[in-house]
């Protein structure tokens, strides 16, 4: 396996809801994958945080990274400022499989799962669906960004204050009812993604998902971040969400435990 | 010229410093940030003679400076190990140190006698993992189970051993002067302190087998204190471990009376930890006039 850590510069932080960093790391940006993540070090802090790239420009040597304050890591992080220094690992984990960019795809983003979709979906333009879930219309993050890659846009939010009031899954089975597409993709809360694989299973869709765990070395040295998965003999075993995935094909994955 | 080489039960070690099992795989995931060879030993991921799945999910906790773990010994199994991985690992010049742990004393011989035949360097005896519900800690809690399973698994290991204490007990160095009389060859300490952290929204202990090994800088002063009691309790080298992140850490574990350390969790927020503090030492060593690392051992001068 092949990763780097360093520090890196963090270039830009773009206004919004989430934290918004774009990072200068060309030798990182160079091998990132659409669905790999980065692990970033917080001062005082044991445990790195894993977060998914979302976007990476190989030309301008950099990565986008967006990220929730969820506790008191996330709160270090989110008051490092333009210009200074961040300790990243990464790219790791194995990202998404992509198809040759004529066929069609679906990606489906919950919340903070919704960052990883927007490189996935980029090489497919006009071919790919983006299905964003958010809480509420303040949360709202990279619709633009979807736009302006071509991709088609379908928006809804828990509460109903923006777009189709009600769940990602809606949006979902009414995309395939207007033509199955080839594949979806989907990152979000776990109980999201289990409603999203049983839909492309009864479509008979191909998924993959994104799962995220506990987790502490994020190169599969620990074993800490283990997730229960089917094998093909239908036995269970734990594998491993920053080695062997984050990225799983849905129908291996266990989703009641 | 400094020299970094220490000798633990007969096996030369080009430095002290060993990256602690559980925390470093089978070395692969760390090759690529820096050349296995330059540690001075790698102790290997915890192996049962059989596949571990280990403990359900959530097994990791972030804790005031620390972690806690329940991995509960998740690994491939021995045959699976020297068929995949012992080839590669065969390869690297460096020390390779199998940590060996079961569920019952004869899986402890049967691993024992199994890589007696192969290229491991030498043994790290488990008998303090805090997080399988069956053996590991049960075996290193008293004097009478430790000493046991080290008399029966003696007679199987044609390598050097080395007993890894825990730190749960009411008094380390008793139990390590009762694995030292039935042939220790070495021992290490501390393996992780038991403890626990609870969600307080939802009432639910975090880690999902409830309690989990603690692990990082908090418990390197308990590691030092444990180190130095041993160490004046036993006349077999001591390797010294807990919470250790910088060369100056390694130093002073060094003082309190260990031959070599292991370093773990600091990897996870530090990958180049190791190298770190083996650099560290050579230039402290240079700046200090010590020659050879050997002098500082068990140096502390108490009150």
């Amino acid at each position: 396996m092949e990763y780097l850590q360093g520090s890196y510069r963090v270039q830009t932080i773009r206004p919004g809801s989430m934290c918004d960093f774009t990072i200068h790391c060309p030798d990182i940006a160079a091998v990132s994958k659409a669905g790999q993540f980065v692990h970033v070090r917080v001062p005082g802090f044991t445990l790195r945080r894993p977060i998914s790239i979302c976007e990476v420009d190989k030309a301008a040597g950099t990565i986008r990274i967006l990220f929730d304050i969820r506790g008191e890591g996330t709160k270090v992080l989110a008051n490092t400022k333009e210009g200074e220094l961040v300790d990243v690992m990464g790219p790791l984990g194995n990202g998404f499989t992509l198809l040759d960019s004529d066929k069609t795809a679906v990606v489906v983003g919950g919340g903070i799962g919704v960052p990883p979709m927007l490189q996935t979906a980029k090489s497919y333009g006009k071919n790919a669906t983006a299905i964003l879930g958010f809480r509420s219309a303040d949360k709202i993050v990279l619709t633009d960004d979807f736009e302006a890659q071509q991709n088609r846009v379908m928006l809804c939010t828990d509460d109903g204050s923006a777009g189709h009031h009600g769940v990602v899954t809606d949006l979902l089975k009414q995309r395939f009812d207007e033509g199955k597409p080839d594949i979806v993709y989907a990152c979000g809360p776990k109980v999201m993604l289990k409603f999203v694989a049983k839909l492309c299973a009864e479509y008979g869709v191909r998924c993959q998902v994104s799962l995220e765990e506990r987790m502490a070395c994020g190169v599969g040295a620990c074993l800490g971040c283990a997730t229960p998965i089917r094998r093909d003999d239908g036995s269970v075993t734990y594998l491993h969400v920053c080695k062997d995935g984050p990225v799983f094909d849905a129908e291996r994955v266990v989703f009641d435990d | 010229m400094t020299n970094l080489k220490v000798n633990i039960a007969g096996v030369e070690f080009k430095n002290p410093v060993i990256t602690a099992s559980g925390c470093f795989g089978f070395g692969r995931e760390y090759e690529c940030v820096y050349p296995l060879e330059r540690l001075g030993g790698i102790s290997l991921k915890g192996m049962t003679f059989k596949e571990r799945l280990g403990n359900p999910p959530p097994r990791i906790a972030e804790t005031p400076s620390g972690m806690l773990n329940s991995v509960g010994l998740q690994n491939p199994g021995v045959e699976h190990f020297l068929e995949h991985d012992m080839p590669y690992l065969a390869q690297k010049d460096t020390v390779k140190i199998a940590n060996i742990a079961g569920s019952c004393v004869e899986d402890y011989c049967a691993i024992a006698e199994r890589l007696s035949e192969s290229q491991i360097d030498m043994f790290e005896l488990n008998i303090s993992c805090p997080n399988v519900k069956q053996g590991g800690v049960a075996f290193g809690t008293s004097c009478e189970n430790a000493a046991h399973i080290v008399k029966e698994v003696r007679k199987y290991a044609k390598k050097p051993m080395i007993v890894k204490l825990s730190p749960n007990v009411t008094d380390i160095a008793s139990i390590a002067q009762a694995v030292e009389a039935e042939g220790a060859d070495a021992v290490s300490l501390i393996n992780t302190l038991l403890g626990m952290r609870i969600d307080i929204n939802t009432r639910r202990p975090i880690l999902k087998n409830n309690v989990g090994g603690l692990s990082g800088p908090a418990v390197f002063p308990v590691a030092v204190r444990m180190v130095w009691q041993v160490a004046n309790r036993v006349k077999i080298p001591v390797i010294g471990m807990g919470g250790i992140e910088k060369w100056q850490d390694a130093i002073e574990m060094m003082m309190a009376g260990a031959n070599a350390i292991q370093i773990g969790a600091a990897m996870f927020y530090n990958p180049k930890a190791p190298i770190g503090v083996i650099d560290g030492m050579q230039q402290w060593m240079e700046q200090n006039g010590v020659e050879d690392i050997n002098e500082i051992v068990g140096a502390v001068r108490p009150w």
